[in-house]
């Protein structure tokens, strides 16, 4: 058998000779692209019609490797014809547009298009368009997923380089997919980044998950180090961790350190808040205290266990006590900045990358405030369902289970936080809320939840009861020192509708106290004028914090308790329901809190969603930093969690939003407000 | 003598380019529409404004019936309409043309008919000034070519 001589295969010299089809009903621009393309050296066929062109697709499936089509079109709909192509033929395609209205960007991306350019359609963009035929020959035969673990892990080596705060690999993948001009630019970034990609190996490389035990020892070696001294060999020697590598490490450390000069500034804030809140609430404070005092507990000395919650032990139980008793009074500056770090170290623990806050070596009076570790406790408090006494919350919290770490923390941390958590209850709804943002990753319900839990058991003298468990949150919530608003995850919010007044209460103390922990809260302050309804609070604290799960949240409580069972589910159904119910921003356009963040939130969320990834980041605008990374990381858990089922992202925005929405919904249809209005606006 | 006539005509093409972009009628999408000219499409440029004024002038007349209407109320399909006017006007570096349709647009998103009205009839002005200097461009670039075309023979 002769083997004949390969006429040059046109594929061989990829990208030139691709073959492109261009459908615009404009004739000029239909020219002006002609020879555009025909510049790029790619193989050019041209219709005006888009009926004329899907009967060309049709004709023979293999006849392009690539679509551009205009959206606006006489005969069909330029989304419409993006659908049929990407259903019935699976090719990638570009949508052109003279408008530049995100709305319709955003609509073009849902509907599967690989990229989204503005006329006038510069010749650059054109050359790089190939990078999407590669891209989906590449990565069609795999699903979603494997687009997401390249993401996540081109990000996650790339976070040890970037000295990003922000929980970087769902920010970086989601803004590449929302970005509808520099989507091409990012592509190429990213392809440029991740070139290690391309190897099948290292695409699959899994991601370091920092778990609470790994975040311990880590910051276990650090302090021994001394936070100066610290450097990733040394750490990573100390740690003593199979399958660490240095770079993980030092990737870490930045996140930590980034963590600790946050929880400095939120320790700060919270300790003036508690000074102002200290006056009025005792319980509060108590509960405040009782945080403080679980961190404390925690900490006290043990820093690498509790890293989450280094708030010194002893000097804050005495603090719980006493209704005056306000550590955060007390707080000294050690203390401080050791709350923000237990702040922000419940963070870090539960996600993997999120720094853990510096474990409060010892500060007496650490007014854990921060509300990180508190969001642990909380979500401890929920397992415990018990009340937990002031005084055993610094135990509690002395195991530091109360991080809310991210693998299945909350339960086996809920026993020993049990006091600290009825502590933090208390205090814990603008607490939790704190720790619930910054536990980024943290499952979202389970935080919720627990945080819920936390707050409902502990107050039972304060805080109206609603039952408890399930509803800790919401009592949670309504206990005056509860920030519902800081309760990232949704379920929070739900309670939050519990108290309208205490809810308001709970607003502006959170807002004091929270600092930089509660991003609600600071979201709070921030919001729009004054919203009249309690629930609106807690919606907009919920947009706030945990974007638009949270008002779900808030107007269902019945809903929660029955998730409240299953702690991650809770944190699945209020993240879901919020992160699906808000995934347009149109839908966010609905809320009437007249919350400026609402857009940025649903954009968040869309991001979020878009992305499917666990990073979720950010959904609310918050004002800070931290704030925001936490209440992303936060709404990252939710979103995890929330995932009704788990859903894996889907491509498609809207058919996954639609379906956690619809779960949603339907389950809170009646109840919640926001979920009818969504899925009306959904609908 | 000739010779010299075509560098004129190139002066003068090159002035009123420059008084173009000056201006901000063009922009640089105009230089790349030139950009794309050469060899295998010597006329491109004029090809596709002409193109451009064919299909405009018919969106334009489209778009004035509409407003001329006393019942008119279908702000959608004058979106439209001024969709693909503002997508081939800043196509081919119609910078200010497109820039009065952006006005447009806005007034017919809020409804204003009678803003739409006095956008239209900017639109209308920039175009007519837009048509008139390209087509002297053009020109000059026709009168140009025959210029240099013309060799005389070289005589001992």
């Amino acid at each position: 058998m002769t083997v004949e001589p390969r006429v040059e295969d046109p594929n061989d010299q990829f990208p030139i000779g691709m073959r492109v089809l261009a459908v615009d009903d404009d004739p000029t621009c239909l020219r002006l692209l002609d020879t555009l393309l025909r510049r790029c050296q790619y193989h050019v066929t041209t219709t005006s019609q888009a009926i004329t062109a899907l009967k060309m697709l049709r004709e023979n499936k293999n006849q392009f490797d690539l679509v551009i089509s205009d959206v606006h079109m006489p005969d069909m709909d330029g989304f419409k014809l993006l659908e049929l192509v990407g259903l019935e033929m699976d090719l990638p395609v570009i949508m052109l547009s003279a408008n530049d209205d995100p709305k319709l960007v955003m609509k073009g991306i849902t509907h599967g298009a690989c990229d989204y350019l503005l006329k006038p359609v510069r010749i650059e963009q054109l050359k790089n368009i190939w990078q999407h035929v590669i891209r989906r020959r590449r990565f069609d035969p795999r699903d979603q997923n494997n687009s997401d673990s390249r993401d996540k892990w081109r990000q996650g080596p790339g976070e040890g380089g970037q000295g990003s705060t922000e929980p970087g690999n769902p920010d970086h993948g989601k803004l590449n997919k929302k970005r509808k001009d520099q989507n091409e630019d990012d592509d190429e970034e990213n392809d440029e980044n991740g070139h290690d990609n391309e190897d099948p190996s290292t695409q699959k490389k899994p991601r370091v998950v920092w778990s609470v035990e790994l975040h311990r020892k880590f910051v276990a070696a650090v302090n021994q180090l001394g936070i100066d001294r610290a450097v990733p060999k040394k750490i990573l020697d100390l740690m003593n961790v199979e399958k660490l590598t240095r770079e993980n490490v030092a990737s870490h450390l930045q996140k930590y350190r980034l963590y600790l000069k946050r929880i400095s500034c939120v320790a700060n804030q919270q300790a003036n808040m508690v000074a102002a809140l200290g006056s009025t609430d005792s319980t509060y404070l108590h509960s405040l205290n009782g945080l403080g005092n679980f961190y404390n507990l925690s900490g006290s000395g043990q820093l690498p266990n509790s890293t989450f919650r280094s708030f010194p032990p002893s000097g804050m139980l005495g603090r719980l006590n006493t209704p005056s008793g306000m550590g955060m009074h007390c707080l000294s500056s050690s203390e401080m900045v050791q709350l923000g770090h237990l702040q922000n170290s419940s963070n870090p623990i539960n996600n993997g990358g999120k720094f853990q806050p510096v474990l409060l070596p010892g500060n007496q009076n650490g007014i854990i405030l921060q509300g990180m570790p508190m969001s642990l406790e909380l979500e401890q408090l929920q397992h415990n369902k018990g009340i937990i006494r002031v005084g055993e919350l610094s135990t509690a919290i002395g195991d530091s289970t109360v991080f809310p770490a991210s693998s299945g923390f909350p339960d086996t941390k809920m026993t020993s936080s049990r006091s600290s958590s009825s502590l933090l209850v208390a205090a814990n709804s603008p607490l939790m809320l704190q720790g619930h943002s910054q536990e980024n990753q943290r499952r979202g319900g389970l935080r919720n939840q627990n945080s819920a839990t936390l707050l409902n058991t502990e107050l039972p003298s304060s805080f109206p009861d609603h039952g408890r468990c399930n509803d800790n949150w919401s009592t949670a919530v309504q206990p005056s020192g509860i920030q519902s608003s800081s309760f990232p995850l949704s379920d929070c919010f739900k309670q939050a509708t519990l108290h309208p007044s205490n809810l308001r209460d709970n607003i502006s103390s959170v807002t004091l106290q929270s600092g930089t922990n509660l991003r609600d809260v600071s979201c709070v302050t921030s919001m729009p004028p004054p919203l009249p309804d309690s629930r609106t609070d807690l919606e907009c604290q919920a947009m706030t914090i945990s974007g638009n799960s949270v008002k779900i949240m808030n107007y269902s409580p019945k809903v929660w308790d029955d998730h409240k069972q299953k702690l991650s589910h809770h944190s699945s159904l209020g993240c879901s329901s919020t992160n699906s119910l808000i995934p347009a921003p149109g839908v966010m356009g609905t809320f009437d809190q007249g919350l400026d963040l609402k857009n940025t939130i649903s954009d968040r969320n869309m991001d979020f969603n878009l992305m499917g990834e666990s990073n979720f980041v950010n959904p609310l605008p918050m004002q800070q930093n931290a704030v925001e990374e936490s209440a992303s990381d936060t709404a990252l858990q939710l979103k995890q969690g929330c995932t009704l089922g788990q859903r894996k992202p889907q491509s498609s925005y809207a058919s996954n939003n639609v379906g956690s929405l619809e779960d949603l919904v339907s389950a809170m249809m009646k109840q919640v407000r926001l979920s009818s209005f969504i899925f009306k606006v959904f609908c | 003598m000739l010779g010299l006539g075509a560098d004129r005509l190139r002066a003068d093409m090159n002035r009123l380019l420059a008084l173009l972009f000056h201006q901000g009628v063009l922009d640089e999408q105009f230089l790349q529409l030139q950009q794309l000219q050469d060899e295998t499409s010597p006329n491109f440029v004029s090809e596709v404004v002409n193109i451009y004024f064919h299909e405009s002038e018919k969106l334009l007349r489209n778009l004035r019936g509409l407003l001329m209407d006393r019942e008119f109320s279908d702000y959608k399909k004058m979106g439209i309409h001024l969709n693909q006017f503002m997508g081939s006007s800043s196509s081919i570096g119609a910078k200010r043309v497109r820039n009065v349709c952006v006005a447009f647009r806005a007034a017919s998103e809020q409804n204003n008919r009678a803003g739409c009205l006095r956008a239209l009839e900017l639109v209308e002005h920039e175009y007519c000034y837009l048509k008139n200097k390209l087509h002297e461009l053009f020109q000059l670039e026709q009168q140009r070519v025959l210029a240099a075309g013309v060799r005389y023979p070289i005589q001992n």
